[in-house]
């Protein structure tokens, strides 16, 4: 009798390990590019999936860093190197580009005049959407130091957080789906 | 003679492409109360296959779709 007891108490206690081993309704994604056609598949596949009733956490690193700033807004005290990237990485949405056919600005221009015409959502678009259904957006503190942003200069965006590689690979490990960008 | 259907509320949704009409359709399909139908109309031939995948993954039911054209009907019933 006591056996049977003990038994169902060292089951409890596995089922309970399991439960906390499997991962939720959530994705999460690493947005590494600074394309703009691969940055809005990233949003589109975001808000996609909030619409199918996941969790969703985004973590911009590298060049995908950039597309977060605030074409209107200004960061002082920057040294040198900072000022450099600063100016030689886009400054938000508006100054991202096709990851092919680019021709110089002007096939990133067609593709945005025709996805106006086609009614597509542009990448501001899909962020504003983004911040509607509650995506989660981390920045890597790595790449911000890095290339020499300031958090003053980024997006105003309400779930917007910075972080390290231990966060995300905390949220990845309970996310059913892990995807790089 | 086709059964009707009650509907509660109409969204349309033409001309919007992909993710479009499945975000707005979450959104709207929160302004009706549970066993209540929503009527949608999109002209985006992705949600063919995407407002079945949607409501199975959310739980809700397709009662009916309607093909006419470039505009499929779907009738949502909110289940949940």
């Amino acid at each position: 009798m006591n056996n049977i007891e003990a038994q169902i108490e060292e089951l409890k206690s596995q089922i309970a390990a399991i439960e906390k081993k499997s991962p939720s309704d959530k994705i999460s994604m690493i947005v590494f590019s600074g394309d703009m056609d691969k940055v809005l598949a990233a949003f589109v596949i975001a808000t996609g999936a909030v619409a199918m009733g996941m969790e969703v956490v985004m973590f911009f690193t590298f060049w995908g860093t950039p597309i977060l700033r605030d074409k209107n807004k200004k960061a002082g005290g920057k040294d040198t190197m900072g000022k450099m990237f600063g100016a030689m990485l886009p400054k938000g949405t508006c100054e991202v580009k096709l990851s092919k056919m680019n021709m110089g600005g002007m096939g990133t221009a067609m593709m945005k005049s025709l996805m106006k015409k086609k009614n597509v959502a542009s990448l501001e678009q899909m962020i504003e959407m983004a911040q509607e259904f509650g995506v989660q957006i981390y920045v890597c503190e790595m790449s911000m130091d890095l290339m020499g942003f300031k958090r003053e200069e980024m997006i105003d965006y309400s779930k917007l957080s910075y972080c390290g590689v231990a966060t995300f690979l905390e949220q990845a490990n309970d996310s059913r789906i892990q995807l790089f960008i | 003679m086709n059964e009707e259907i009650n509907v509660d509320k109409v969204m349309d949704l033409k001309g919007l492409p992909c993710p479009m009409p499945i975000l707005k359709v979450t959104k709207g399909i929160k302004e009706i109360e549970i066993g209540q139908v929503i009527e949608v109309l999109s002209t985006d031939p992705g949600s063919i296959n995407d407002f079945p995948s949607w409501a199975r993954t959310r739980g809700h039911e397709i009662l009916k779709t309607d093909q006419n054209g470039e505009v499929t009907k779907f009738y949502i019933k909110r289940l949940v």
